[in-house]
């Protein structure tokens, strides 16, 4: 088995570990990589598409390797009505990604949120955990060129 | 000493109170308090006054005090138990409120073993051991506790089965999925009181002869997990979970975000490490559940009722309530309404008297309140004289639900309030049973159209056909229930459906497709506050917004000191 994916054998090889395996690669890797469904099938002797049929079922595993900075734009109530389907346009339109998509320089992620919990900041995104409230386009132009810069 | 001197303060460190920074607080009162304990406790159920302190003083008397922030000033106040920022709980809510379950949740540190015991604590789990395991079942079965998920089946039958089967290898899992929308009440309870879940789920194991126990709990509740499995070390190092001279062992298991897994077949599928898909029944779970073994699965606050029955006796505890549902139960409360948190009331109380009395909310601008979450109905403010049971609510077309309680005020679309439900169900369905899967996206599509004004009549025949449909052709709960808050709004309030799709208008004027804002030229200051905050520059230098380009994003609305721009109907072209 690759190197990388030795923290499996913390856990016993029973079949109802499958998800606290892919898990564990989560929390390591930030995602769960072709290779890392491989090792894992072959840990558990299952076989990979049953690993990937898996994963596919829960919202929580993630297939694209997130860039260094993670956009989160949310899309709770509040901000669904203060127009949080228009910053996704922009953000279209100035990364070229869509949400769930990673820039192919690696530097931006893009994902969509049910709530982050900051609704009278409305529209809001956070970027590696930081939130940003009260967004127009200039203001997040703005700041995705700080981010890109740093 | 005085008797005004503080003895212990207590600050409210449950998930919504750190989200509020309670961390903070607490962290700077410790410093500040000298040799007073400050002491961690969990949610104390009014989440609008976060962060909260308890000062309990020397003569016995508690003063709260709510908002309280990591400043030098709010210290002085607390550490004086001054005048400012002090908090009395809503009288109303005082005389209707009925604490049981609760009774420890913000009082006692979560994390401290002894000072759980020291209230009680375990002396369920003593008198159970004393008693043969069909008393215990009995006693249960006396009490009329009812499973507090939603589905209401009563938890003493359910022990009954499971108790009656031969096997070595049973299971007990506690269902800790919470997934609605909005609804708390298992989080609040795990965090602040796990070992009386704990303690309600060893009952269980001994009532039942259950070898092994499971706590499926989602993986966004950290904090849960942390305390559980705090709890599950604290008991162990105890030996409390050597029952009948068999150690027992406690695992709990991280969801991995699918809403689906709280159907207890999903949620069984899901244990195994597979897809969380739902399967036919029979067989029952408690004749072939997790891998093939005798499995009975409870929710996590009809636990948290077990300890309370074991140490008053069935009967005593079957004193509350109606004829058909006993006992307490909690409600975390939000939406249009003054106090919004969790709350816990007898069975039987009336929705009026939760909404109103408990909620503080407005009896002139509620219009209904939607029980169950997406799974559950709106029930309209005529009927809050309607009395808090399993029977009652579901004769309405409502169900009691895990315990999420939204109120709908009258400036909310109730075609909108069903299609945000829906958002949320369709894509949850996990896709086994066409009528689902299918049925649930066409429902979604039709009221997409309808809010965005392209509906048609025949729509609304088209969804009141397709809702039983979807009821009878799915296999669990999900699709079961998902049509719902559709068939509700329908069967109460028609007359929106019928007013979006015959004259395109929103009377709560909340659908954007089907309104424009105005801005009234003779209230204009011309002080530009509109023009500045508008984010896509609908607005000119003349003050008139291009319907056009405006999103109805309500920000010039609420950035206009003079209130002069207002929701109109959309303008015919």
């Amino acid at each position: 088995m690759d190197q990388k994916f030795t923290f499996l054998s913390k856990i016993d090889r029973e079949p109802s570990n499958l998800i606290k395996g892919l898990q564990l690669v989560q929390a390591s890797e930030g995602f769960v990589s072709d290779e890392a469904i491989l090792a894992v099938a072959e840990y558990f002797n299952i076989p990979p598409v049953e690993v990937e049929g898996v994963l596919s079922f829960y919202a929580q595993f993630k297939r694209v390797k997130p860039g260094k900075y993670k956009i989160a734009v949310c899309d709770g109530t509040a901000c669904h009505i203060k127009g949080s389907a228009l910053v996704q346009e922009w953000m279209r339109q100035e990364l070229g990604i869509k949400s769930g998509e990673t820039a192919p320089d690696g530097v931006f992620s893009l994902e969509t949120v049910a709530c982050l919990g900051c609704c009278s900041l409305a529209p809001v995104m956070s970027i590696n955990g930081r939130v940003y409230g009260k967004l127009d386009r200039k203001k997040m132009v703005k700041i995705l060129k700080e981010y890109a810069s740093k | 000493m005085s008797d005004r001197a503080v003895k212990l303060f207590r600050v409210g460190v449950a998930s919504c109170g750190i989200a509020a920074g309670a961390e903070a607080v607490m962290e700077m009162l410790k410093a500040r308090a000298g040799s007073i304990p400050v002491v961690g406790v969990g949610c104390l159920g009014h989440c609008y006054a976060e962060p909260m302190v308890e000062a309990v003083l020397n003569s016995g008397e508690s003063v709260l005090f709510r908002d309280v922030q990591a400043t030098e000033a709010d210290m002085d106040n607390l550490l004086a138990v001054g005048p400012n920022k002090r908090f009395e709980i809503p009288p109303e809510r005082k005389s209707r409120e009925l604490i049981k379950v609760l009774a420890l949740a913000g009082r006692i540190d979560p994390t401290d073993f002894d000072a759980y015991v020291a209230n009680g604590g375990y002396e369920g789990l003593k008198r159970a051991l004393s008693m043969t395991p069909e008393q215990v079942v009995d006693e249960v079965k006396l009490s009329g506790l009812r499973g507090r998920g939603g589905g209401g089946f009563p938890t003493g039958n359910k022990w009954g089965f499971l108790a009656a089967k031969k096997a070595d290898n049973k299971i007990l899992i506690c269902n800790a999925d919470e997934g609605d929308p909005g609804a708390f009440m298992d989080r609040s309870l795990m965090e602040s009181v796990p070992h009386q879940v704990l303690e309600g789920m060893l009952i269980a194991a001994y009532a039942t002869g259950a070898a092994r126990l499971f706590i499926y709990c989602r993986a966004e509740y950290p904090l849960a997990i942390k305390h559980l499995n705090l709890a599950i070390d604290q008991i162990r190092t105890h030996r409390l979970n050597v029952v009948n001279g068999r150690e027992l062992d406690i695992i709990i298991k991280e969801g991995a975000g699918a809403f689906v897994c709280g159907e207890e077949t999903a949620l069984i599928a899901s244990l195994e490490g597979k897809r969380g898909t739902p399967r036919f029944r029979p067989p029952f779970p408690t004749d072939s559940g997790f891998q093939g073994h005798p499995t009975m699965i409870n929710n996590v606050e009809t636990f948290g009722n077990v300890p309370l029955i074991l140490r008053e006796g069935g009967a005593e505890y079957a004193k509350i309530g109606t004829a058909g549902s006993k006992g307490t139960k909690l409600f975390a409360l939000a939406g249009d309404l003054k106090y919004p948190g969790l709350v816990e009331v007898p069975m039987g109380i009336t929705l009026g008297e939760i909404v109103f009395e408990i909620g503080g909310a407005d009896r002139e601008k509620v219009k209904a309140v939607q029980t169950g979450g997406p799974s559950g109905g709106c029930i309209p403010v005529e009927l809050f004289d309607t009395p808090v049971d399993y029977d009652s609510l579901r004769a309405l077309g409502a169900i009691m639900g895990s315990g999420g309680m939204i109120v709908i005020g009258k400036d909310r679309c109730m075609v909108e309030t069903a299609r945000y439900f829906l958002d949320f169900t369709h894509r949850e369905s996990c896709g086994k049973c066409t009528f689902c899967r299918v049925g649930m996206t066409r429902m979604y599509e039709t009221l997409e159209r309808i809010v965005n004004g392209q509906g048609e009549e025949s729509d609304l025949d088209f969804l009141a056909d397709l809702g039983p449909k979807i009821r009878m052709g799915s296999l669990c709960g999900l699709g079961q229930t998902a049509p719902n808050p559709v068939l509700a709004t329908l069967r109460y309030y028609r007359h929106e459906y019928e007013e979006h799709v015959r004259d395109h208008h929103c009377r709560a004027l909340q659908c954007n497709a089907l309104v424009d804002l105005e801005l009234e030229q003779d209230k204009c200051i011309k002080c530009k506050m509109c023009i500045r905050t508008c984010p896509v520059g609908a607005i000119s230098d003349d003050f008139v917004i291009d319907p056009d380009k405006c999103t109805r994003c309500n920000s010039c609305l609420d950035a206009c000191p003079k209130q002069a721009v207002r929701r109109v109907p959309k303008r015919k072209k």
